[in-house]
């Protein structure tokens, strides 16, 4: 077995703790490790090693939880799926996500994203209710991947992190919130949607966007959210037109 | 929290984005191409004059035109948002004015043809 190549690491690490600091501050730690470690190996090895009061989270190292997402040199990322060897020869800046309160150290405070997830309704609203004894709601396959995408999200909140409307407006519903509710409209067992639009329609929800494109950039699982929001625009004005300008259209 | 207002600006904004992937790309080919002397016989003056003169190419035309400057006011109100421009009244209004100006005025000029 050929040795295994090893990178001289720095990481410059933001620190905050609500205890005994006033205003955050970056802390660097030198270390090495195989180059085919990624930045939460590097974190891990911190913490087991050097600095035990460095807080962070994580659980799966496999980017399906999407726990351990942070700003890592200003891109916001998953932390597992980072690898140092990208970043040979540089000092690698890690920092909590943007657009989140900071509660120490590298972890923030998802309750903003948690109502707005809340408000949205991101489960089915069946169309009809029937009891047990009549079966399941069945689906095609051509019916499934109409919404298949939009629900391969991991709550990682790493688009909210991306998105310079939720920076500069923090009511905007986001990304993620609003890909959900898209995802159950699309659902051929789902009668919802209008119930979803009183959130999805208004200033606050998809007409926040501006169609940057940020949220699909960072998005680890591919899901899209700019793509979910577009279709959305276009629904919401179709429903619009039915709504205002064709008699009896608002019921 | 009331439903949002802005289809009205969104939906020609969203029709201009289309006009513009389409058209806009072909058309400064076709200019270029003109500027250095080869037309294609299709696109001859006399023929585009021609054209430019029926009701049909008058309403294709001014349709191009008014759709694309929509298009380009609203995104360019995004733009200024985005940058940070907060008053976004005062903006859209001077850009739909714009746009909506220079749609007259491509309307004047269509029917003195």
């Amino acid at each position: 077995m050929t040795p295994m190549k090893e990178l001289r690491v720095q990481l410059e690490v933001l620190r905050y703790n609500p205890d005994t600091d006033t205003e955050a501050h970056f802390q660097r730690y030198e270390l090495t490790c195989p180059e085919e470690w990624v930045v939460l190996d590097a974190l891990n090895t911190v913490k087991a090693e050097i600095d035990p009061t460095l807080n962070y989270r994580w659980s799966c190292h496999m980017a399906v939880c999407g726990s351990c997402g942070m700003m890592i040199n200003g891109t916001p990322k998953l932390s597992c799926h980072t690898f140092l060897r990208d970043y040979e020869g540089t000092v690698i800046r890690v920092e909590p996500l943007a657009h989140f309160p900071i509660e120490r150290d590298l972890v923030t405070a998802p309750d903003d994203f948690m109502e707005k997830l809340k408000r949205v309704k991101p489960y089915i609203i069946p169309k009809e209710k029937k009891p047990i004894s009549e079966g399941e709601y069945k689906q095609t396959p051509a019916q499934l991947m109409k919404f298949r995408q939009y629900s391969m999200c991991i709550n990682c909140m790493l688009c909210y992190a991306a998105c310079p409307e939720y920076g500069l407006t923090p009511s905007f519903i986001g990304p993620a919130a609003l890909t959900l509710a898209h995802r159950y409209n699309l659902d051929s067992r789902d009668g919802g949607r209008k119930e979803r639009q009183e959130v999805v329609a208004t200033h606050e929800g998809v007409w926040e966007c501006t169609f940057v494109g940020a949220c699909s950039e960072a998005c680890p699982a591919h899901v899209d959210p700019a793509s979910a929001l577009q279709q959305m625009k276009i629904t919401s004005s179709i429903d619009w037109i039915v709504e205002h300008l064709i008699p009896g259209g608002n019921k | 929290m009331a439903k949002s207002h802005k289809p009205v600006v969104w939906f020609p904004f969203a029709a201009g984005g289309t006009v513009i992937a389409f058209f806009i790309p072909v058309i400064v080919v076709l200019t270029f191409m003109a500027a250095l002397g080869h037309v294609p016989p299709g696109l001859s003056y006399d023929r585009m004059h021609a054209f430019a003169g029926s009701s049909l190419g008058k309403l294709v035309i001014f349709g191009v035109v008014a759709l694309s400057l929509w298009s380009s006011a609203h995104r360019l109100r995004c733009t200024c948002f985005d940058f940070g421009l907060r008053a976004d009244t005062l903006v859209a209004t001077v850009l739909y004015i714009m746009a909506i100006a220079g749609s007259l005025l491509s309307a004047v000029y269509l029917l003195q043809i």
